[in-house]
């Protein structure tokens, strides 16, 4: 969501749940790409707006994700959430974005809208250090409770940074 | 269990929550299957909570993805779910291709519907077959899994490799189909039929399994979509979504099939759609190998999206050029400095992967949208007020695989 390329031109408005959205946030940004309807949600209105498209029938919550945009040409903010949207009667999709900036990326966590977030946010948590309030248990979810960095943002490498080696270690005689 | 301090100090009338014992279930354990973790409470046998908990398997798969180009990342796609590898593959490149905007042959689309179908029954062989192994079924799982080496064998024949297939590439796919590989896929096609309905009585009507499965882990409709499921576990407790009807890609769109549902949506349930999804596939493959296209399998090397083949490299000038000017690093695909999702209905559920593509050769995210651990997220509400012996069978029906789930 940077650099202005032909693809990305903001459009007239024909989605009505777009619209719906206009008259929640006042001016959205939306574009679409290969088809894909995406649109951007200030930080401070995303659960009301997840809850909007909630009653207007997107009732699967697909995928919540983060990318961090730090070596990104052009991007105005650091990271980017990324809900997927789904609805299982009309087979639609919508893809929200909200954008949060350190130095304490915070958003809404949207379990009391849907279950299938808690772990997904967890997961966001995780990797991204991103916190959801109001989520009932945000703990790590794939890296180890003692682990204290979000291994995929963007200023952390590849080959890590040793971490690993300062693991207590545990013998069958001390446990 | 351990006694904190401030817990010796409570009134000396025992509360209810002292007579509960807690469960380490796992990491190693034969019926976990892979690598994962489950602390129950129990009261006697019954389960009054549960805890999963996971990451013993996580490798960073979604950090490579950032750092290995389009067609490198493939090898790490196959160590996801390494039960039907080559439907993540298959996604894999699905994704990339809908980034990068590339329109596949005909043929490549066909071939890729076949290999895609053959790895959902190969991965409902191995889910079902040990559903039954964890419940005291064991020659069922022997049948299943003799059926897997038949795939098996017609993966090698295809592209050599058995487990790992890494079968696509960007605009095609590594070996096109040869009259021998048609041939096996024809022969499993008449064979297989047999061993499904040879399963299906041994197991269908089973007193041992039906107890051990019906009314267990019940998932209602709502609960399913709240908690995001997807694929057989959504689809057995009556939500209609299959990818493949809905939101058709590859060449879905040419066949005759159904879709799969139950509406109880216990394990019971779920085992009978696996069933009644091979026999979908069966119907998908048998269509698709009839019918195949002729024509070449990748796209052509004027658009210079896919690798050409060696003879084209070494006998022709664009095939030379092509073939340099994608390997090397600053030249490579035209990536768009955008952002696509893309899923395929793998074996398991919805598997997508959200591509952010930078202009370079390696996407600058690559998430990967696993069913598994959606599925694994409830399982504490499936399990709950069941028995310990439940533990596996309900494990077992939701497919969950350690590899995808913690990635």
């Amino acid at each position: 969501m940077t650099d202005s390329t032909e693809t990305k031109e903001p459009e007239a408005v024909e989605n009505p749940h777009v619209v719906a959205l206009i008259e929640l946030c006042g001016a959205v940004e939306s574009s679409t790409f290969r088809g894909q309807q995406r649109v951007i949600v200030p930080a401070e209105k995303s659960l009301d707006a997840l809850s909007l498209l909630k009653s207007r029938g997107f009732d699967l919550l697909i995928d919540v994700s983060c990318v961090d945009y730090l070596e990104y040409r052009g991007a105005k903010h650091r990271y980017g959430l990324v809900y997927l949207l789904a609805s299982t009667a009309g087979h639609q999709r919508l893809t929200i974005r909200v954008f949060v900036d350190d130095p304490e990326p915070t958003v809404a966590s949207v379990v009391p809208l849907w279950e299938a977030a808690n772990w997904l946010e967890r997961e966001v948590w995780d990797l991204f250090g991103i916190r959801f309030t109001g989520h009932p248990d945000l703990r790590r979810l794939v890296m180890p409770e003692e682990f204290t960095a979000h291994p995929l943002r963007k200023d952390y490498p590849l080959q890590g940074r040793g971490e690993r080696h300062n693991f207590p270690v545990i013998t069958r005689d001390h446990s | 269990m351990a006694i904190a301090p401030t817990e010796i100090e409570t009134p000396p009338e025992a509360r209810s929550e002292d007579y509960l014992w807690t469960l380490n279930f796992g990491p190693q354990h034969p019926a976990t299957h892979t690598t994962l973790r489950l602390v129950l409470k129990l009261e006697g046998e019954r389960v009054v909570d549960a805890v999963p908990e996971m990451g013993y398997l996580h490798s960073g798969f979604e950090k490579i993805g950032e750092h290995l180009t389009f067609n490198q990342y493939v090898t790490v796609t196959d160590r996801m779910n390494y039960i039907s590898p080559m439907a993540n593959n298959v996604a894999w490149h699905h994704s990339v291709e809908t980034l990068l905007g590339i329109d596949l042959t005909p043929r490549c689309t066909y071939i890729r519907t076949i290999v895609a179908e053959l790895a959902r029954i190969s991965d409902h062989l191995l889910s079902n077959g040990a559903v039954g192994l964890d419940t005291g079924a064991f020659t069922y799982f022997l049948y299943a899994f003799y059926q897997r080496e038949v795939i098996y064998d017609i993966f090698e024949t295809l592209c050599g490799a058995r487990f790992t297939n890494s079968y696509t590439r960007v605009g095609g796919v590594s070996q096109d189909f040869t009259p021998l590989v048609i041939e096996k896929t024809r022969a499993f096609l008449k064979t297989f039929p047999k061993t499904l309905n040879d399963m299906e009585r041994l197991l269908n009507r089973n007193r041992i399994f039906v107890d051990r499965t019906k009314g267990v882990g019940l998932l209602t409709k709502e609960e399913a979509i709240n908690r995001g499921a997807t694929g057989p576990v959504a689809r057995a407790s009556g939500v209609t979504r299959d990818l493949r009807r809905d939101e058709p890609y590859l060449a879905y769109s040419d066949f005759d099939f159904q879709v799969s549902c139950a509406s109880a949506g216990d394990c019971y349930a779920r085992y009978l759609v696996r069933m009644q999804e091979m026999r979908e596939s069966l119907k998908i493959v048998e269509q698709a190998v009839e019918n195949l296209p002729s024509g070449p399998v990748d796209v052509g090397i004027d658009e210079r999206m896919a690798l050409p083949t060696k003879k084209q490299v070494y006998s022709t000038i664009e095939g030379t050029i092509s073939h340099f000017e994608l390997s090397m690093s600053n030249r490579g695909f035209e990536v768009p400095c955008e952002e696509a999702y893309a899923a395929i209905e793998a074996p398991n559920g919805e598997l997508g992967f959200y591509l952010v593509g930078d202009g370079g050769d390696q996407a600058y995210r690559a998430r990967c949208r696993p069913p598994s651990v959606l599925n694994f997220a409830m399982f504490p509400h499936l399990i709950r007020g069941h028995t310990l012996s439940d533990v596996v069978a309900v494990l077992g029906s939701l497919n969950i695989i350690a590899a995808e789930l913690d990635r």
